[in-house]
């Protein structure tokens, strides 16, 4: 059922950074359609191709995928990112949901009122160094990878909120020495490598545009 | 345990099979069962989606429930929660955390997740379209009274212009949503147009195929016998249920 990837979204991070993200790790080629102006965005909901008119939209295997955590799974279940049993992939889940809430409130933050973002950023750091960055320290000072001596998407979802961590707080993994080493392991697995260079399909941080973008193609009011 | 590829009787460790086979998931209650212990508030919240799963998948219960700011301590100290967050729910020797998580691994123990990858997406994105809209409505208890008007409008309109329409298609060629056969995505339906039609009593009344769907649901014996008085079904939350979340975890309101 192979047949072209192609993700539609915004130019930008967003909810489809991390999709990016492992479709990069899985090594599968991908296309990409921004979405610029609201018409668009009508035009896909009239053409039915998103099914609660949310983006990411990402076209698979003859299928039109939203949902993120959907998408994410369905990835991971065919590139053998995924565990090799039930068990492992309860673990998995419960390492990505619970960095997946701390990228949210990052992903937030550009479209939050300016007076608020201080207050965010000090929870965001508070919560990450005493709530999810103790979690995989600990785990990671037994084992490469976070889940069954094996590369998962918890470890690709991992890498990526490390990063998106030290963009903001840069030192933040000063007092983390086993997740700065799987952070510094993960950069040099060729396929993540790669991600890392300039011209990849990798997003850069949001900005104004980005910003402005979304709001109008969804007709949100900041 | 019986492996079908060689054609022998095995034991089974974490898993896999002495003969070197992977355990498939709907065999996993036969090696690991115990008590399943849900930790959580007397109330809906985030559990509730994992009650009505257990309960269509005939698992018994028991339930913590916290009351005081010092019991959710004690769990923390206990190093209960990874996260230091709730549900916790103990299954098959792990204190599983993050309602998703749970919620996926209950079906695929219980053969409640499709049959194959394609199958298992759709349940998801049904499932998660769902949860948006049922996460809603969790929130409105603990929001200001005057945000809640229109936050109820809000709710409405989105489930009968984005959510209800999807279902109402996705029904009406089969009777259920995905691969003709009881999914975890049918059973947070049904859940969702309950608790929809609590706010809303005659919202299902533009949509028929989603009406008779529900219909079906609630005759499902281990349904019906859950939306029996007395089953571990919890009621809509009050204010008694909104004090004890902010007390237990010490917010301020």
């Amino acid at each position: 059922m192979s047949g072209k990837v192609v993700l539609t979204y915004f130019n930008g991070r967003g909810r489809m950074e991390s999709i990016r993200w492992l479709l990069a790790v899985a090594g599968v080629e991908f296309e990409e359609v921004n979405i610029t102006k609201r018409q668009e965005y009508v035009k896909l909901l009239s053409d039915g191709a998103l099914m609660f008119e949310q983006v990411p939209l990402v076209e698979m295997d003859g299928m039109k995928l939203v949902q993120t955590k959907a998408i994410l799974n369905y990835i991971a279940g065919k590139y053998n990112l995924y565990g090799k049993d039930l068990k492992e992939r309860v673990m998995i889940d419960m390492y990505a949901e619970g960095v997946q809430d701390l990228m949210q409130m990052m992903m937030a933050l550009p479209f939050m009122p300016p007076d608020t973002k201080e207050t965010k950023l000090e929870e965001i750091e508070r919560k990450a160094t005493s709530r999810y960055l103790p979690v995989f320290e600990k785990v990671l000072i037994g084992s490469q990878y976070l889940v069954g001596f094996q590369l998962s998407c918890a470890d690709v979802q991992l890498l990526e909120t490390t990063l998106m961590l030290e963009e903001k707080f840069p030192t933040i993994l000063s007092k983390f020495p086993a997740v700065k080493a799987f952070q510094g392991k993960m950069k040099s697995l060729p396929a993540i490598h790669k991600f890392l260079q300039p011209g990849s399909k990798r997003k850069p941080q949001p900005d104004d545009v980005y910003v402005k973008t979304v709001c109008e193609v969804l007709d949100f009011k900041l």
